[in-house]
């Protein structure tokens, strides 16, 4: 017999710390499959967030760099603008992207820097223990807002893809999610076209992926995932908001 | 040397999170009664007959603790 399904090479054989049923886990394969399939581990550098996949870097055996909280993006400009020929990716969970670090995000993506971003959306903070964080829902109790986000009073969460979708500069803006099989291949493949397009010099590319949190969110890992279904992405709909590879084709 | 199983799932590194379960359209896999040494059930290639190695049970598994053969 083959093997059909094995450890992918970029992928350290090392235990997670990561909660039972964490999507960050599950990302942090796709993204390691990714770079085995374009053959990009030797010259890949993954800028690790602040969050709890700070520890990417014990994870992934590729090049990395730490960046202080919300500062990942201006890390990964430095590197892509020093190092052009390495193939640049800023992980980020969605407090370290799309509340200490905003003004990064935007400004990155507005200059069009040519490095890949995967944004993780959990709706919540984490590694700290469960605060509100700007993507958290409408009425999701965390320990912060013990009664639901109230709205009307902290505004409503940001949708980071529409938001930056408005901009001129990103090449590929796609929203995606882990909460079932079928999307976890979905996902898979943005991973992989993110990477392409940098390989491809085509320009800042930012893949979302909403991913559960079991443990923050007080659930079991199978109310996660339905979770997930049933009330993240009816407010954080899935798809391509942007792709300028596709819009250049069709000219 | 004896062929692989189609479905080697790595007990001590599984932490019971039960996605796998659910993926699998065949329901393979099952949980074990008895614990690993972190305490956790782990997943169990348990119906070997219905498997036809899809590999959907390692797609969605977040600790790459199952390997498929074919
Ligand atoms: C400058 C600074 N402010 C605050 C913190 C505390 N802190 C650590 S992680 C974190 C939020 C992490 O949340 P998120 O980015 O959503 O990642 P997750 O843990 O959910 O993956 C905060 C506020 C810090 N480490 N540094
Ligand atoms: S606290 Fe949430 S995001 Fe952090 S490892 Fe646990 S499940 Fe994952």
């Amino acid at each position: 017999m083959k093997a059909v399904y094995e450890r992918p090479r970029t992928l350290r054989d090392t235990p997670m710390h990561y909660c039972p049923g964490c999507g960050h886990s599950i990302i942090h394969k796709l993204l390691s499959q990714s770079i085995d399939e374009l053959g990009i581990r030797e010259r890949t550098i993954v800028v690790a967030p602040v969050g709890c996949s700070v520890l990417i870097y014990n994870y992934l055996d590729c090049d990395g760099s730490e960046a202080a909280h919300g500062r990942a993006q201006a890390v990964a400009t430095g590197l892509k603008r020093a190092r052009p020929e390495c193939v640049v990716v800023s992980y980020q969970g969605d407090g370290d992207l799309a509340a200490i670090g905003t003004a990064e995000t935007i400004h990155a993506a507005n200059r069009g820097e040519k490095f890949s971003v995967i944004f993780v959306n959990n709706a919540i903070y984490g590694m700290t223990g469960g605060q509100m964080a700007p993507t958290t829902l409408a009425g999701q109790p965390t320990k912060t807002t013990p009664f639901g986000r109230d709205p009307k009073e902290i505004g409503p969460p940001l949708r980071m893809c529409e938001l930056l979708s408005g901009l001129e500069a990103p090449a590929y803006i796609e929203r995606v999610s882990v909460h079932d099989v079928k999307n976890v291949l979905r996902t898979k493949k943005a991973i992989k076209k993110a990477l392409k397009n940098q390989i491809e010099g085509a320009g800042y590319s930012f893949v979302e992926v909403l991913s559960m949190c079991p443990t923050n969110w007080g659930m079991t890992t199978r109310q996660a995932s339905s979770w997930i279904e049933e009330n993240m992405i009816p407010y954080y709909p899935l798809g391509v908001y942007k792709d300028r590879g596709k819009e250049r084709n069709a000219k | 040397m004896k062929d692989p199983e189609r479905v080697v799932i790595a007990k001590e590194c599984c932490k019971g999170c039960e996605l796998c379960i659910d993926a699998c359209p065949r329901g393979v896999l099952e949980m074990s009664e008895e614990i690993n040494s972190s305490g956790y059930h782990y997943s169990v290639f348990a119906n070997k007959k219905d498997c036809n190695s899809c590999t959907l049970c390692a797609v969605i598994c977040p600790d790459m603790c199952i390997e498929v053969y074919k």
